[in-house]
């Protein structure tokens, strides 16, 4: 919520709407091609209800194409990185066409900020699980747009009354005189038509497309046969292959090189040494790899990190013992500890984390005749991007061209505020192309670049305390969170960080639902040249890990069950809340406790709920821990209030998938550093979920008609507490520690 | 000149003797399908078959694949190919899609030897393919269903 509030502010800062002239492309080749038409100030009501909407604003946005051959085209302006946002996006359009989902495609927009901006960034570009929201109203408009462009050709052509003409499943028909048309059909005379003024957008009851489980997503074929084309796969004439070094220790720089060997090696064209690292080019990716290997390299470490993380983690425990920065306060903690019957204190401690997208960072670009260049990326800035390159090359944003791609994940590591890997490539084309080889080049980061790279999940430390009164209610609540934080130094900084206090490392704590009449919540911000980033779900990876945690501890010491102590403190206040809550407990059987297995292993559920970027989720896990003190999650039940489901199947994968994610780094995964050498190098120490982990995972979907809000991270926040709360209600256990590998329980 | 047999064409290849096979597939015969995701045999991105059994490619050396059959998922045919990718399209299994390519390469390996796999035998059979989209529920389901579109 907080993040989504502050990013849109931070478009209203950053985005200035320059109202360009209204410029409907039609009629191009015979297509219909629509646009629409949302103000970017417009996102400030959210509840802009359902009806009629005028659109007539001066920011013409092209999202709909529909061609001779009957095909609907959507252009989808978020990067589809496995979230689904392509088949959404695609949804809400068809739903107000009334389209046959089988005619329906989606493509990635072209990157254009004025065309394409994100509402909640001011710039091109997809984040915070704002795709959705950001795009319902303007989809639902221009699908609406179109329809009434086909229908009034339609009601032109055969001179009836355009009243009296239906659509359904992509056809146009006229019942009395039993005329009927398909889209392809009417494309040309619906491409002259004027775009109408105003739209009627359905009502919820109307839908057939949006909320249905049926619908396959757009891509569910050509991901499965190898077709699908990721960055990865760009192979352009007279392509080159690079591949970087970069410093083994955050903040180190080069100081010497001895490329000799490597340039010794078959295939290699080139070594560039540049202000991001070492570069070896090569006529393919494995003399590029070969040759990296063969470099010798000196590196100034005068500013890098050469501390471990053992040592890190013991000044921010330190930390966590002295005031910080005010991020929340109500009422006087400190008098309300005094009176309590039961103070609890906990502290939580959460590794770096990184993102680890199944493809591996890359990017090809090719610089053009007239300066400018063309970018083939899973680009998620791209409103970053442009400016970013530009300014490296000398040439204007808009001469830089990024073809959006299929990304194979991303969990945030493809969204920098320094458009990093892109950055890279664009280093070392500038560099070859001054001496002379003007050539496309293809930049491959290996897993251990990834691995090693940096851009974590800051490292965290809670230390949380709370207070209960004779009759177990929740009295007072302290808790200090120290972080890195990724967005000081950065664009987003203004917006982001306020009174010294980084939203991004609070959300979740700070504005904490449960009722407590005296709550103190400080903010610790520490530094390192270690670079961080968002990680799917962000702030609330850990703030809800140890708020929910936390919170079971209590209600254990209050003598209380779980669901029943969380819902006494949401009270009335929060009816989304308790709605999953109860939802989630049911389905699972909450009320009647697991038998220990066979075997005499302890069995037990846990429980958690959240609220992440407006949509609320509750985990309920089911735990089995052997005599050996070994977990293991067997099923877990989610439910999720999204608001309007738009796609079903799409929001039940990505809560599968969010759950498989949280969980999967809670068990095992860490990146830790030694002397500031990162220990992890590939996914055998980074060892990620595998198949034998993943519990059975049972998602519910609660019915709505609020506004739809997004899925890509909500999924994530409560899985892992849920875990370790049940482990908790099995055994006592109390897993403070992340990953669970370091209480020797996996 | 190294010559190998990849979807049942002989291609030949003028590469060190040493490089993969990942490598000679996508970057000297432009065939993508195949994917890079760890290069050290821990994720399964890049799996083929060699001669019928689900192989890491990153770890094949050009020359240890003379005289085999290899089949990329481009070449994929058959009941049991068609089967499991029928299964992964009604499931709507993929997310990213990057990982998918070596579940099917090794969920077909699976399929093509037995149509009655328990939960142990599609764990042992697919654990070394990772999917950090966490698709494994569906993967799990979509295995079983293409088994019992195999048998019948
Ligand atoms: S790329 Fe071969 S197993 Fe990962
Ligand atoms: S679908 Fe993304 S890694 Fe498997």
């Amino acid at each position: 919520m907080m993040l989504r509030q502050l990013l849109r502010q931070a478009a209203s800062n950053v985005a200035e709407p320059t109202p360009s002239r209204r410029a409907f492309l039609k009629g191009t080749g015979g297509a219909l091609v629509i646009s629409a038409v949302v103000p970017l100030g417009s996102f400030a009501a959210e509840s802009a209800a359902p009806g009629i909407v005028g659109p007539a604003d001066p920011r013409p946005n092209l999202f709909v194409r529909v061609a001779k051959d009957n095909t609907v085209t959507v252009l989808v302006k978020h990067l589809d990185k496995g979230q689904g946002i392509m088949t959404g996006l695609t949804t809400i359009v068809a739903e107000e066409l009334d389209a046959d989902w089988s005619q329906m495609r989606g493509e990635h927009a072209p990157a254009d900020s004025k065309l394409y901006g994100n509402h909640f960034f001011g710039i091109q570009g997809t984040g915070g699980s704002t795709a959705v929201a950001n795009s319902w109203d303007e989809l639902r408009m221009a699908g609406a747009a179109a329809r009434t462009m086909l229908v009034n050709a339609a009601a032109a052509e055969w001179k009836v009354p355009a009243d009296q003409i239906t659509v359904a499943k992509g056809v146009v028909s006229h019942k009395a005189s039993g005329k009927s048309a398909t889209f392809g059909q009417l494309a040309e005379a619906a491409s002259k038509q004027p775009i109408p003024a105003k739209v009627t957008l359905k009502e919820p009851g109307q839908y057939s497309l949006i909320g249905n489980e049926t619908l396959h997503r757009l891509d569910h074929v050509s991901k499965t046969n190898g077709t699908a084309i990721f960055a990865m796969d760009i192979r352009r004439p007279n392509q080159v292959t690079a591949v970087l070094a970069r410093s083994p220790r955050f903040g180190g720089t080069v100081k010497s090189v001895d490329d000799k060997a490597a340039r010794a090696i078959p295939g290699v064209i080139d070594v560039l040494t540049l202000p991001v690292g070492v570069a070896v080019v090569a006529k393919n990716t494995w003399a590029a790899i070969k040759g990296r290997e063969a470099l010798s390299i000196q590196w100034d470490d005068a500013k890098a990190e050469k501390r471990g993380t053992d040592q890190m983690l013991a000044e921010y425990r330190a930390q966590a013992k002295k005031p910080g920065t005010k991020a929340a306060r109500k009422g006087d903690t400190g008098a309300a500890f005094k009176t309590a019957a039961k103070v609890v204190e906990a502290e939580y401690s959460f590794p770096y984390l990184a993102h680890a997208p199944m493809e591996p960072l890359n990017a090809t670009l090719e610089i053009k005749a007239d300066g400018g260049a063309e970018i083939w990326a899973g680009s998620q800035f791209q409103g970053i991007e442009q400016p970013v390159v530009a300014g490296i090359l000398g040439t204007t944003p808009d001469k830089v061209k990024i073809n959006t791609l299929w990304a194979g994940g991303s969990f945030g590591r493809r969204a920098t505020t320094t458009a990093d890997y892109i950055a890279e490539v664009a280093l070392i084309a500038k560099a070859l192309a001054a001496k002379g080889k003007k050539v496309p080049v293809h930049l491959v980061w290996t897993r251990e670049d990834d691995i090693q790279g940096g851009r974590y999940r800051p490292m965290v430390v809670h230390r949380v305390k709370g207070g209960l009164d004779k009759a177990g209610k929740l009295i007072a609540w302290e808790q200090a969170i120290v972080t890195q934080s990724f967005i000081a130094d950065t664009p987003f900084a203004q917006v982001m960080i306020k009174d010294g206090v980084d939203a991004t490392a609070v959300e979740g704590a700070s504005d904490m639902a449960y009722a407590v009449p005296n709550l103190s919540v400080d903010y610790h911000q520490m530094a390192s040249p270690v670079t961080t980033l968002w990680w799917r779900s962000v702030g609330h990876t850990h703030t809800a890990y140890a708020k929910e945690a936390f919170i079971e501890e209590l209600a254990a010491a209050a003598g209380k069950d779980g669901v029943a102590f969380r819902l006494e403190l949401l009270g009335d206040a929060h009816p989304r809340l308790t709605g999953v809550l109860k939802l989630a407990a049911e389905k699972a059987g909450w009320s009647k406790p697991l038998a220990p297995a066979a075997d005499g292993s302890k069995r037990a559920r846990g429980v958690a709920v959240h609220e992440s970027f407006s949509s609320f989720v509750a985990h309920v896990a089911e735990v089995t821990v052997s005599k050996d003190g070994k977990i293991k999650v067997d099923r877990v039940v989610v439910a999720v209030d999204c608001g309007v489901p738009v796609n079903p199947n799409v929001i039940k994968a990505q809560i599968e998938g969010g759950t498989g994610f949280g969980i999967g780094h809670a068990l095992r995964d860490q990146i830790t550093l030694t002397d500031g050498l990162v220990d992890q190098s590939n996914f055998d120490g980074y060892e990620p979920m595998r198949l034998s982990d993943m519990p059975e995972v049972e998602v519910h979907i609660v019915a709505s008609t609020a506004r739809p809000t997004g899925v890509g991270e909500p999924g994530v926040p409560t899985a892992a507490p849920a875990v370790a709360n049940a482990v908790f209600r099995a055994t006592g256990q109390k897993l403070h520690d992340l990953p669970f590998s370091k209480a020797g329980v996996v | 000149m190294i010559s190998l047999d990849i979807n049942g064409k002989v291609r030949e290849v003028d590469v060190p003797e040493d490089m993969p096979l990942l490598w000679v597939l996508r970057d000297e015969l432009n065939m993508t399908g195949t994917k890079f995701g760890c290069g050290v045999a821990q994720c399964g991105a890049c799996t083929v078959h060699v001669d019928g059994q689900p192989t890491r490619s990153c770890q094949l050396p050009a020359s240890a694949a003379v005289g085999a059959k290899i089949t990329t998922i481009e070449g994929l045919s058959g009941k049991a190919a068609a089967a499991v990718q029928k299964a992964w399209a009604d499931l709507d299994v993929v997310q990213c899609g990057y990982c998918q390519s070596g579940q099917v390469m090794a969920a077909t390996a699976l399929i093509a030897e037995n149509q009655n796999p328990t939960d142990a035998d599609i764990e042992a059979a697919l654990d070394g393919n990772v999917c950090r989209c966490a698709t494994y529920v569906r993967i799990k389901a979509a295995v079983k269903q293409a088994a019992k579109l195999a048998r019948t």
